[in-house]
């Protein structure tokens, strides 16, 4: 799909989802006195989270329902062979051949993205010499993002306990370390931007990354850049009402909702903007984050040549072993003067 | 199902991680803070919703105003003029005497823990009154 026609078929989305709740939150009051803050800030992010979840569950039951009959690791290093040829780690951990070998290589990928990692850039150079570069940007920008995000996430835990974790207060005052602006400007946040905006541009700049770019990949994009956005507005430019903000998410959580008085209406951008993102996770590339533990080409160890693995759809098939043809014609066999493994009929032995 | 018990065992476990809210919060219903006014000052420096959202702000003006400029006049939206102090303004016995009753009740429950404290001396509190930590 050309880049333009994406770009606009995935921004008018985020255009369209940020002015449902601003019109409906903020217009409709004015001009009909209709007040819809109970379906944006309780039914709304109900069905979001309940989507969420028995979508995830529904994708990894349909997942868990495939049969991988033969083993198909993507493997890079030596595979277990004979035990005098020598494996080092990495040749362990790329093409495990152990239980081990496979959490090892599982734990890299998922809290490390070794497969980023490894990324390698054809270079040109000269022209006259062809060679592989590695190429670690992709791989930065995403633990920069997803490491991020998590710490995002963790931190909103303030909204949703009470009291609130140890770790979450840990975790605010490593973010806030630098102790800038006021209220004190979180880390997290800004790197957040940067690896989003890194991860939005090399789609845009790059040609061969713009060409495979459908608006399935600008979408969670933009719409994780505009609920960061809406966060960080609220948090240091048009400053929502914190406490009124808590009670709502606590009735939420506690299953008490109720929607208190003076919560701005970009609060319900941000809200509507995350249910949708929870909605939208489980039907989307999103969902790699419960895919990854379960994809064949990783978790899987390389032992074909030293195990055997019986397909599971394999149809029943009824056997006539070599023995049981000649018990019944061994008779007929002697008889011909052909070969027997027995040479005495097990009919005449028991007379 | 292949590898069901796998399978489940990682359901169960990514859904006990992502409703940690749900069940950390489960049989205790949380009260939202119980702010006491004060009874003789009627007036803040700014009206109610903005110092509900913007005191922070308001407090670090006047932090930069009175250390780096040595201004110590502020000017209120009715024009009204305030001596810039937090221990002695804000919290001087007609207003917001008690740290304990006003700044922690919201600051507790939305787990914010300002600087202001870094460099000021709260206000004491007379002993009798015993800090209301129950929610």
């Amino acid at each position: 799909m050309n880049v333009i026609v994406s770009l606009i078929l995935s921004g008018g989305a985020i255009s369209i989802l940020v002015a449902i709740p601003f019109l409906a939150v903020w217009a409709l009051p004015y001009v009909f006195g209709i007040h819809l803050e109970w379906l944006f800030g309780i039914v709304i992010p109900y069905l979001a989270v309940i989507i969420f979840f028995v979508g995830i569950v529904y994708r990894v039951v349909k997942w868990a329902k495939c049969p991988v009959p033969f083993r198909i690791p993507s493997t890079c290093g030596q595979q277990y062979t004979l035990p005098w040829i020598k494996r080092n780690y990495a040749e362990k951990l790329d093409n495990p051949f152990t239980k081990a070998g496979v959490v090892g290589r599982m734990i890299l990928e998922v809290l490390c993205f070794r497969s980023l990692f490894r990324n390698t850039k054809l270079n040109f150079g000269d022209g006259l010499h062809v060679r592989y570069a590695s190429s670690k940007w992709l791989w930065l920008a995403a633990m920069g993002f997803h490491y991020c995000f998590l710490i995002v996430l963790i931190r909103h835990l303030r909204f949703f306990t009470e009291p609130m974790p140890f770790f979450v207060s840990i975790i605010e005052k490593v973010d806030g370390f630098f102790q800038f602006f006021l209220p004190v400007a979180y880390q997290s946040g800004l790197l957040l931007g940067a690896a989003l905006t890194f991860l939005l541009l090399r789609r845009l700049l790059i040609p061969q990354v713009r060409y495979v770019s459908l608006p399935a990949d600008y979408f969670p994009l933009f719409l994780i850049l505009t609920i960061a956005g809406t966060g960080i507005l609220m948090r240091y430019v048009f400053k929502a009402d914190v406490v009124s903000i808590k009670e709502l998410t606590m009735g939420l959580v506690t299953f008490s909702p109720k929607i208190p008085e003076g919560i701005s209406v970009l609060f319900y951008i941000h809200l509507f903007l995350v249910s949708v993102l929870f909605a939208y996770f489980p039907f989307s590339k999103l969902v790699h984050m419960s895919g990854v533990f379960l994809s064949p080409t990783r978790n899987l160890s390389n032992n074909n040549r030293a195990v055997r693995h019986i397909n599971p759809w394999n149809p029943k098939v009824k056997l006539h072993t070599y023995e049981e043809y000649e018990d019944d014609f061994r008779e007929k066999m002697i008889e011909a003067g052909l070969p027997v493994e027995k040479k005495v009929a097990p009919t005449e032995q028991k007379e | 199902m292949y590898d069901g018990g796998k399978i489940i065992t990682g359901i169960i476990i990514g859904l006990a991680l992502l409703t940690f809210p749900i069940w950390y919060n489960l049989g205790a219903a949380p009260k939202p803070p119980d702010i006491k006014l004060p009874v003789k000052e009627k007036q803040c420096v700014q009206p109610k919703a903005y110092m509900r959202t913007k005191h922070m702000q308001v407090l670090d003006l006047w932090r930069d105003s009175v250390v780096r400029v040595a201004q110590r006049s502020y000017v209120a939206f009715n024009g009204v003029k305030y001596d810039m102090s937090l221990q002695n303004t804000c919290m001087s016995a007609d207003c917001h005497a008690k740290k304990t009753e006003f700044c922690d009740q919201c600051h507790n429950y939305t787990g914010v823990v300002p600087y202001c404290w870094d460099c000021h001396i709260e206000p004491k509190e007379k002993p009798k009154e015993k800090p209301k930590e129950k929610h």
